[in-house]
């Protein structure tokens, strides 16, 4: 998927004018948080904590052991039937699943959710050539349907408000008129059930790798995963690198704080351990199942001081939780992953000058961290990044002297002092708005007025009170 | 990075000299706070002293992401209060900045490393001081009609310091004093620094979001543990032709102990 984190702020802009696409992404972010919070916390707060901590260290030691687990899951997963491939990048992980699309003479897709195949954009490289794709997470359908672009990790179109869904499902995909959501998903479900029926084979991502077992872990909720996975004949999930996990008990942590931070239940109402294809003894399932493990620039933060970002497991609570993109919604981030995570990784997957805005796209208010499920220090790594923008000079040259000049003054108690002075007589002659880049603060904020006397002036004064007391 | 939100315990301050920060925000442009703090701390008996060649912690650089200047800074800071016993300071988010952000600052640095950390340890935050150091909460202190007071919990000192519950103690126990909480005090106001400069139309609609809840509670005052906010708030409230009703803990103590009186 193309770039465009860099046109982050006028995105933002045109998002704050959006009154709808607003009041849609704060209702539903909102609503995300709150569920998470009763969900994480329903056994108190310490079995909630201690369940992230859990999680937390489980991610970490797998990190730690990353290169060692994939061959391990490698071997396993070839053990149980699967067929395993490698890709660097987004164009060899298309051109493995065109090469898999050719051997099985495949002319129809379904698809279940998966955030890396929107990374490595696979149904526009299928349809290139002229496959069939179809979407059949309600909301991806509802994305793919519109030409419209998913705006969260877990609920791609938390951006749209029911109107706007309604009037895509009459005009693209010829809904009879209904007011009714029952009668809306009814119409997609009834679509969706021929396209399973019919494909010649499924494509999904993957929660997570149990490398002990070679087992292939997904949750959802609508069951659509599950058609995916055992109607067609060829099963492909393309699998991020950093998904694998040690254990069958690693996942039983992690399995229990993904839907309690993503959606807020205790558990999804599907969870899918696959084992490789169908056997022959079993009625069904695919006669292939391949995982294609996608790196796309993973091992370079894996190779980082930001490694310990790879432990997101892709819940989106970071999302709800930010103020910021409860503001400007998923596009403005201009890529796959918006939100905190995404504001750390857009930058780290495609190089740092494809997103300069990101880093600073927080108040580092820090809640992202208080509910990420894996305890990544999101705002640390923020701070960082931002560090990294003015070390490899990516910040605007006015900003650098601004800082320096700032500083300079600043870390001198003389200088400090005068400048105090300054400002109390010059702050006076300043117009009630600004122009330049004390504009933006202006336009909502007054701004604050330089005391007459310092508190080091009336501290004195006060010394001097004191001692006349005495 | 590796920023830690459950700081180990320390030794008390009590009985001990406290040396003031009384920020560089309060310094220049709201010294009448500073003096609240001079007035509350004196109240309870605490010995003050104020090193005259403080500045500031250096946190708008660092957040911008120019540790180099931070770190100048941070070096003002660590040779100013190199001779504390305690440090006191009216701002959870200058208190974390001292207390966590100086320990990445200085992580590679085997000279100031140690005083960082020794300063680190010795740093409270007004009420917390108050609270946790020195064991008060009853400042007896009254005002001359019944007043509600709501609370607006800055991002700082709530996650890095796990602040809030302090100052409410203290108001709680104001005479005359009632706590009504409003909605989402939890909220970030928007302000984060340069943020609110470089980002200024998110962070005005994150500062407008909260500014509908402070309308939106039946409080008189909103109190804060940080004047950025209150500037950021305030500022807010100023251009919308209402009135500044967030004020700083440190001046709506030192008013029930004037009531009092």
């Amino acid at each position: 998927m193309k770039v465009r984190a860099n046109d982050f702020l006028q995105a933002a802009r045109s998002a704050l004018d959006d009154a709808d696409l607003r009041s849609a992404v704060t209702f539903g972010a909102e609503l995300g948080y709150s569920k998470r919070q009763a969900a994480m916390y329903a056994e108190g707060k310490a079995y909630g904590e201690a369940l992230r901590a859990q999680a937390a260290v489980i991610k970490r030691k797998a990190l730690n052991r990353l290169p060692e687990l994939l061959f391990q899951a490698e071997e396993n997963l070839q053990r149980n039937g699967f067929e395993v491939l490698w890709a660097c990048d987004a164009d060899e992980a298309n051109r493995q699943v065109l090469e898999i699309v050719h051997t099985h003479g495949v002319r129809s897709v379904v698809k279940s959710k998966s955030m890396v195949t929107e990374e490595v954009a696979l149904n526009q490289a299928l349809e290139l050539d002229g496959v069939e794709v179809v979407e059949t997470d309600l909301g991806e359908y509802i994305v793919q349907i519109s030409d419209d672009a998913p705006s969260h990790i877990v609920v791609p179109v938390v951006h749209r408000t029911k109107a706007s869904i309604r009037k895509s499902f009459e005009e693209e995909a010829g809904m009879p008129p209904t007011e009714d959501v029952g009668e809306m998903t009814a119409f997609a479900r009834s679509h969706l059930r021929e396209k399973f029926l019919s494909a010649d084979m499924g494509v999904s991502g993957g929660n997570f790798i149990i490398a002990e077992t070679g087992s292939l872990c997904l949750v959802a909720n609508e069951g659509n995963a599950r058609m995916v996975t055992s109607l067609p004949r060829v099963h492909v999930a393309l699998v991020g690198i950093e998904k694998v996990v040690s254990t069958l008990e690693d996942y039983a942590t992690l399995t229990q704080v993904l839907p309690r931070s993503a959606t807020g239940q205790t558990i999804t109402v599907y969870t899918h351990l696959i084992n490789g294809p169908r056997r022959t003894d079993e009625g069904d399932g695919p006669e292939h199942v391949y995982v294609i493990f996608v790196d796309n620039g993973r091992s370079q933060i894996y190779n980082s001081k930001y490694v310990e970002a790879l432990a997101c497991i892709r819940c989106g609570a970071c999302l709800n939780a930010c103020p910021v993109y409860k503001i400007t919604g998923g596009h403005a981030y201009g890529w796959v992953y918006p939100g905190p995570i995404g504001a750390v990784i857009t930058p780290l997957l495609n190089g740092l000058d494809q997103a300069k805005p990101l880093p600073n796209a927080s108040s580092l208010c820090g809640l992202c961290k208080d509910v990420c499920p894996v305890e990544i220090d999101l705002p640390g790594m923020l701070l960082e990044l931002r560090s990294d923008l003015v070390e490899e000079k990516h910040s605007p040259r006015a900003w650098d002297l601004a800082l320096k000049l700032w500083s300079w003054l600043w870390r001198d108690p003389t200088k400090y002092a005068l400048m105090g002075v300054l400002g109390a007589w010059g702050g006076k002659l300043l117009p009630d708005k600004l122009p330049g880049i004390l504009g933006g603060w202006t336009k909502s904020r007054m701004l604050p007025e330089f005391s007459k006397k310092s508190f080091r002036q009336q501290w004195q004064q006060h010394q001097l009170e004191r001692g006349e007391n005495e | 990075m590796n920023m830690s939100t459950s700081l180990p315990p320390r030794q008390l301050p009590k009985g001990k000299p406290v040396s003031l920060f009384v920020t560089c925000l309060v310094d220049l442009l709201f010294p009448e706070t500073g003096m609240s703090v001079v007035q509350v701390l004196e109240h309870l008996g605490v010995e003050i002293e104020f090193p005259e060649d403080q500045t500031c912690c250096g946190q708008p650089a660092y957040n911008g992401g120019y540790h180099k200047q931070a770190k100048e800074l941070a070096l003002q800071f660590l040779q100013t209060f190199e001779n504390a016993q305690v440090i006191v300071t009216p701002s959870g988010s200058c208190a974390s900045m001292v207390r966590v952000e100086y320990m990445n600052l200085f992580a590679d640095d085997p000279e100031w490393l140690p005083v960082a950390q020794r300063i680190s340890q010795i740093t409270w935050e007004f009420t917390e001081f108050i609270v946790e150091g020195l064991g008060i909460t009853d400042l007896d202190a009254r005002l001359p009609e019944a007043h509600t007071f709501a609370f607006h919990d800055s991002c700082h000192g709530l996650r890095h310091l796990g602040l809030g519950a302090p100052a409410r103690r203290l108001v709680a126990k104001i005479e005359n004093a009632q706590i009504e909480e409003m909605e989402n005090h939890e909220t970030c106001c928007g302000f984060g620094g340069l943020f609110s400069v470089k980002m200024a139309d998110i962070s005005g609609a994150m500062l407008e979001n909260k500014i509908k809840h402070i309308e939106a509670s039946p409080a008189q005052t909103v109190i804060s543990g940080d004047v950025s906010c209150s500037m950021h708030i305030n500022g807010g409230l100023a251009r919308q032709g209402a009135e500044g009703k967030v004020r700083h803990i440190a001046d709506v103590l030192a008013d029930g102990l004037r009531g009092g009186q």
